[in-house]
Formats: structure tokens, sequence, C-alpha cells
């Protein structure tokens, strides 16, 4: 049979520490689809870490041909909207000196990125920690803004410095572009093009948040959720619960990754997240507006808000039209899994990691530039 | 940025800890787990902070799985994203404040 061909070729790129488990769980996803009878049964995952996982040992090529991995808006960077980033530029530019994670200064704002302003002469600085970021502060007299990205998850840690004992120094402030991700796959789900029939959650935001949040999404929507881990294993046995469920027409929420999660998860730093932030809607790069899909801070913690202690005007970026490539880019259309990459007609041509177009090809955790390093669809 | 990495809690000082990722001792912050740690557990470390202690039994299978990929050539992104969390630990003495809380 071809799929025990593909999986014999696969298995020696793979390292699988299993080879029979692994052979057993696509032998049952062949005969699940099979059950289903028709294709493509396109399920989504919203997570860089698992494409990450299943284009680096090339698992879509012993998936069976009807089942449609898609990866959805599972990366924070890239869904960090333009007007976010022109505020960081803003204060950059203003003399605030700007620390955040890495992979956020080559992200494009209308016209320039933190990049840009930092090649200009601003001073920006990356850490890998907001707790980085406030060490920063403390060496220093001089503002210094932490421009916050990531999920719940990451913003788990923004909020644990805002609560520290003791507090952030007085030169010290936030720029929150958190997102949360439930919300935004309420409306992924709703979208006409994409048609997801079953969502793979994040085992490491899980951990954070537990499984039962995403009932209330299961019982809307009538799409199931399996939660599951990031090993190559681990992310096939999620996919079999998946698509069972989606086979049975039984929707429900079910937890592949008992091992790192529970029904519901950190209590402590779900406190510390809801004390410090709330939800607001906002636009996501490329996306929609997203109601609730944004963390902001609480008005009690203005002291440490950069968006109430500065006065920041983004308009003077305006002076100068986004370039024609990046309306090209349809990123947008590949978080929502409309499109691939390979869609793109800059993909690897004008748009690469060093000269990235879109920002799913900026962070590591973007669908482009995972694709790019491990190619992600194989020709079968 | 989802993956964390685990570590071995080496000593533990207030809302934090030294923590040993394969040999390279760092400061993690407590502020987050929901559970006390002592020296011997293995924590999840992301951005900083232990946001789960890694049950006895898991230990083992948790490690093998970062082991392969610390093991993987300088520029793969897995492993470069495990070597950022294991960065995104404070590098050197705890830090102040941590003590005594």
């Amino acid at each position: 049979m071809a799929s025990d061909l593909a999986l014999s070729a696969a298995e020696r790129e793979l390292k699988f520490r299993d080879p029979a488990k692994a052979r057993a769980l696509t032998g049952a996803l062949e005969r699940l689809c099979r059950d289903i009878g028709r294709e493509p049964v396109s399920v989504m995952h919203v997570c860089g870490s698992h494409e990450q996982s299943i284009a680096k040992y090339g698992l879509r090529a012993i998936l069976p041909r009807a089942l449609n991995v898609i990866m959805g808006p599972g990366c924070p960077v890239c869904v960090t909207d333009v007007p976010e980033v022109d505020e960081a530029v803003v204060l950059a530019e203003d003399g605030v000196r700007i620390a955040t994670y890495g992979d956020m200064l080559k992200v494009p704002g209308t016209s320039k990125s933190l990049a840009d302003a930092q090649a200009a002469g601003a001073q920006i600085d990356v850490v890998y920690s907001a707790a980085q970021a406030v060490e920063l502060a403390r060496d220093t007299t001089a503002p210094v803004c932490f421009f916050a990205s990531g999920f719940e998850t990451t913003a788990v840690a923004t909020a644990a410095v805002v609560l520290a004992d003791p507090p952030p120094p007085p030169n010290f402030s936030i720029l929150s572009a958190h997102k949360y991700i439930p919300p935004v796959m309420e409306i992924v789900a709703e979208m006409p093009g994409t048609r997801v029939e079953g969502f793979l959650a994040a085992g490491h935001a899980a951990t954070i948040t537990g499984w039962r949040i995403f009932e209330r999404f299961v019982e809307r929507h009538r799409i199931p959720v399996v939660v599951a881990g990031f090993e190559p294993l681990d992310i096939l046995a999620g996919l079999v619960k998946l698509v069972e469920l989606v086979r049975d027409g039984t929707p429900r929420v079910e937890n592949m990754y008992p091992r790192c999660v529970t029904p519901d998860g950190n209590r402590n730093a779900q406190r510390q997240l809801w004390r410090v932030f709330r939800t607001t809607g906002g636009r996501w790069r490329g996306i929609a507006h997203v109601p609730n899909g944004n963390l902001r801070l609480r008005d009690e913690f203005a002291w440490i808000d950069a968006r109430r202690r500065f006065a920041i005007d983004v308009r003077r970026l305006w002076t100068h039209a986004p370039s024609a490539l990046t309306q090209v880019c349809i990123c947008g259309d590949i978080m929502a899994g409309i499109a691939s990459p390979h869609g793109c007609p800059l993909f690897g041509k004008e748009c690469t990691p060093d000269t990235p177009v879109g920002a799913c090809m900026v962070s590591s955790e973007g669908t482009c530039k995972i694709w790019h390093q491990y190619g992600g669809h194989p020709d079968l | 940025m989802c993956l964390g990495v685990p570590g071995r809690v080496v000593a533990v000082h207030g809302r934090s800890a030294t923590v040993d990722f394969w040999g390279v001792r760092r400061e993690t912050r407590l502020d987050v787990i929901d559970e006390p740690v002592q020296p011997g557990d293995y924590i999840l470390n992301h951005v900083g902070f232990a946001i789960r202690k890694i049950p006895a039994a898991e230990i083992a299978e948790t490690l093998a799985l970062y082991e392969q990929l610390l093991r993987e050539a300088e520029g793969d992104m897995m492993a470069a994203d495990v070597r950022t969390e294991i960065a995104a630990a404070h590098d050197g003495a705890p830090p102040e404040g941590s003590r005594g809380v």
C-alpha cells in the first residue's frame, strides 16, 4: 500500500521513538477517513510549535490524503496588528527604550518596523522574558517600555511582573499586544471559506487555562476540540481522536495530553492573568476584528500602561503607503486556513526569512517561516 | 515559544529557584506555578517562569523529547525555541526582591 511505503520512508526521517505506534496511529487515521468517505476532512491547530513539529517531522507526508491539517492563527507575533507595531515604533522614536521579544523586531508596521526604528537610532532591546525587561528598567533612569506579545500563556508572565513585590520601577511601562486564543477560534469556525471540522488545541496553553475552557466553544459551534502535545506521536494520537469525533458526529472536548493538562489548569496563573488583564475587541492582523481577542491592562494598572502614560500619536507614520508587495501578501488568508504558503506568489521569492514581507515569514511560529525552513506540504 | 523547557530545581529562594537545564544553571521565577517546589523537582519553564511541576512519572518521557530536539543543529527552529526558553531564565544570582517572601 502506498501509505505503508510512505511510512517506511518517512520513519527513517522521522526518528519516531516508537515507529510501530506511529504506524498504528496512521493506520487508524486511514480507516477513520475511509469511514467518513468524503474529502477533504479539514482540521485546524492554533499553535506555532504544533506546526513546527508537523513540518519538521514531515507528518503531512504520512497522513491520509483526505485529511487536511491547517495551521490557523496560532502565531501571536503574526497577528500583532499594524497599529500596535506603529505604537511601539512611535514610542521608540520618541526616546522610550523598547524591550520586546526578538521576533517582534521585523514585524512590519504601516511604514516601519522596530528594526527600522532601531537602524535610525532608536534603542530597542531584545528580551526573553518580561522579568528581563523589568531588570533593564532597574538599571537605568530612562523610560523603558515592554512591548508585550504572546497568547495567554505568555501574558501570564507579564501579569506576574506587574503584580511582583517589589513592583517594577516607575520608569517601566507595558504596551500590551497580548492576544487571547479562545475568541479567535470562534471567528475562524464561522469563516465561510475555512470549513474547519475540528480543532487541535495546544498542550501548553491548556496547561494554564485547563481543557474545560473549550467546552463553551464546542457547545456553541458543535465542533470537537482535542488537546494534544508536541511530540510527533502526541500529534498523531490527537488527530486520531479528533477525526474519530468528526466521524461519530459527537463534538466534545478530549484531553489527549493528560501528562500536562488538567480540567481546570493552573488557577494561580489564571488569577494573576485576569487580575491584570481584561479582554477587549480588536483587530488581529489579516484576520478580522476579534471580539474579546485582545488582552489589555485593567484601569487600576493605568500607572504601568504605556497607552495611558504616553500620548502615542501614530498618524505621523501614515505618510508612506504600504509597499506594493504588502498588498500581494496573503498572510491573513493563510492564518484563516483559506490558503497555504504555496499559494502565495511571494513565498520563497520576494518574501524570505531575511527579507520578510508578511508577519508569517518573520516569526519562528509563523506558517511561512516554518514551511520555508522545513518544507510544509511535501508533494506525495 | 509554546514549547517551554523542562529543568531540575536545584535550590529555592522565595519566589525564584535555581534550575538546572542540562548543565546550565539559571534563575526561574515561581510566581505563577500553582504548587510548591523543592530541590529535585522538575518544572516547565516558559519565558522565565515555571508554569507547572512535571509529575515524577512523566519526567523521563518529557526530557527525552527535548534531548532529541537539543541534538539538532544550531539553525533548527524547534531547537532554537528551546534554547530561547533556557535563555529566558534569569542569568546569575537570584533577582533582587526574590528572597524572604
